[in-house]
């Protein structure tokens, strides 16, 4: 009897002991919520702050670099300057990069889905290529003899220059993408397409491409954002005023007679529209993609 | 019936990929380890043999940039390691908001570099910055971030780490999903804690992850150009300094050779880098 209510107490009081843990673990996760909340508001939030706030003062107010509310507002004012600077050559960098990011996108899937289709079914030889392929991944571009190369072909300074290197310096990535994804395609449908009296052409762009649909705008996000980007390639492959592409933009503001931070923050801000549309709509897809070829790649 | 299956992947489906993968990435590697041992000036060479690589381990304002190299890419490595491993384990934990959480973190890795680089340089000012004036607010002097040539690299370093944990996080989130939640019961049946549920199962089943981290990390951290050209130039002296950005300045100088064979040797450091972590991480990875 007696050792029956000890252990009824010693229940009541373990399961009081389990309600106040519990109440405790609760708040310390609601702690740790703000906490988390806060230090990325501080470490990501700020630098955003940061660039929106300054590209709404004048050139005396965002000089100051501060993070104040601006006393001379002049929104309009700074973004028609930055978009009408040089007969506009922020809108004709705009048209430049959309120009290469689609064309080099475009290439990049038509050669990298075909070659992976070979590489992925085929034994022997097209294996072999796998090592090829991974040294473009590690490798960095070699820069002056590309440049003397694309001389020679006529091709420095050009669009079709441009949008081939581009292709070829992202071969390596899409086409592992592409290589790992057709492997989970089954061989029969290409036995059957076969039996069907289907030609090699008919049977990859009328069976496997359509396929592939979940790489390939893995590829086109992924790809376009560092195509977009890029800037190395552009400052070594594609100079000169007319040739000006978005990241080579922001040199314009920077000079020998110090900064003009007003503009440059709306530069910076103009820039980032396209990245920032992409990642609203395919936020979930650019994660995955880059999971996806992160850990299988 | 095997041999028929084969008609259907043709060897001319490489021909497009062959031709622009070649033209444009494997022939220009291939032609950079003959003129690196030249006096080139794009129209007429002349071999020298080793001098060019000579050159580059005598001048200090060239070989400094191995040693830079070398710390930015393990410092910025490290940093994305374990920030992007604290940050998964928080990001998947019971919190709310994890998902605008997961979305502010990854955001930065689709800016541009360059803006990126423009933007913290102009924080970094050494007077009115913004991180030393909030930094001041709560009493501490900060230091000259860009302008100290002994701290200047790790201030470029931090902004690379900001820019690119979110990647970083991502595969750690994904790494962390796969681990199969029955390991953590177990491991609460048996009465262990959060600490030894990280210790003993989060981290060495997140190998994978990590090794991807590690590896794109690297060889991200031993290519850098761009964001060392936007936030210093180089400087303050040659304090910031990277194989990649004395190959350009070499380049836009006309030494063509020399910058040839800058590239050179950062092929090789890539590659003796990398290959071996690859090899060594690869047969350590432990199966789900």
């Amino acid at each position: 009897m007696r050792a029956n209510v000890i252990s009824q107490i010693n229940e009541q009081q373990q399961q009081e002991e389990l309600i106040q843990a519990r109440k405790r673990s609760s708040r310390r996760m609601l702690i740790l919520e703000t906490l988390g909340v806060l230090v990325a508001l501080t470490f990501f939030g700020i630098p955003f702050y940061f660039v929106l706030i300054n590209s709404f003062k004048d050139r005396a107010g965002a000089s100051l670099l501060n993070l104040s509310f601006p006393e001379n507002f002049q929104f309009l004012r700074n973004y028609k300057e930055v978009l009408t600077l040089n007969d506009g050559v922020v809108l004709r960098a705009f048209m430049n990069s959309t120009i290469i990011t689609v064309l080099s996108l475009t290439t990049i899937i038509i050669i990298c889905s075909m070659a992976a289709f070979v590489i992925a079914r085929r034994s022997g030889l097209a294996k072999k290529l796998n090592y090829v392929i991974l040294i473009g991944l590690m490798i960095p571009p070699s820069i002056v003899p590309t440049i003397w190369l694309l001389q020679g072909m006529g091709l420095f300074k050009t669009f079709p220059g441009i949008i081939s290197l581009e292709a070829g310096l992202h071969f390596s990535f899409a086409c592992l993408l592409y290589t790992a994804f057709v492997g989970t395609i089954p061989k029969e449908l290409d036995e059957a397409a076969l039996m069907d009296g289907c030609g090699p052409f008919n049977l990859f762009f009328r069976v496997i491409f359509p396929l592939l649909k979940p790489v390939t705008s893995t590829v086109i996000v992924l790809s376009s954002i560092q195509i977009y980007n890029d800037f190395e390639n552009m400052l070594y492959f594609f100079p000169g005023a007319d040739n000006a592409t978005v990241q080579l933009t922001l040199y314009n503001f920077t000079g020998i007679y110090g900064t003009e931070y007003h503009l440059l923050f709306a530069d910076v801000l103009l820039i980032s529209i396209p990245p920032l549309i992409l990642f609203i709509f395919f936020n979930k897809k650019i994660v995955d993609g880059m999971t996806a070829g992160a850990v299988k790649g | 019936m095997n041999k028929n299956i084969n008609n259907m992947y043709p060897y001319f489906f490489l021909i497009p990929a062959i031709l622009i993968y070649g033209t444009f990435f494997l022939v220009p590697t291939a032609l950079s380890f003959f003129y690196s041992f030249t006096w080139w000036t794009l129209t007429d060479w002349e071999f020298i043999g080793f001098d060019n690589f000579i050159q580059f381990f005598q001048e200090p304002s060239l070989r400094i940039g191995f040693r830079n190299t070398l710390i930015f890419a393990f410092t910025t490595m490290g940093g994305k390691v374990i920030l992007g491993l604290a940050l998964a384990v928080f990001l998947t934990s019971k919190i709310r908001n994890k998902d605008l959480l997961r979305s502010i973190v990854f955001f930065p890795a689709l800016l541009s570099t360059i803006a990126v680089g423009y933007t913290f340089s102009s924080m970094m000012h050494p007077t009115k910055g913004v991180i030393n004036t909030i930094l001041s607010f709560f009493g501490i002097t900060g230091p000259n971030w860009l302008g100290n040539p002994d701290i200047a690299l790790l201030s470029v370093a931090m902004t690379d780490i900001w820019k690119g944990v979110g990647i970083a996080t991502v595969i750690f989130i994904a790494g962390l999903m796969a681990i199969p939640t029955h390991y953590y019961e177990a491991l609460k049946i048996d009465g262990g804690n959060a600490l030894q549920a990280f210790w003993h199962i989060t981290l060495p089943l997140s190998r994978p992850a990590m090794n991807t981290v590690i590896i794109l990390a690297l060889i991200g951290g031993l290519r850098t150009f761009d964001l060392v050209w936007a936030m210093t130039g180089g400087g303050p002296g040659f304090s910031t300094d990277l194989l990649a950005s004395i190959v350009y300045k070499q380049y836009a100088a006309g030494f063509f050779g020399l910058s040839t064979a800058g590239n050179v040797l950062l092929f090789l450091f890539v590659a003796m880098v990398a290959f071996p972590i690859f090899k060594f991480i690869n047969r350590k990875e432990v199966d789900l």
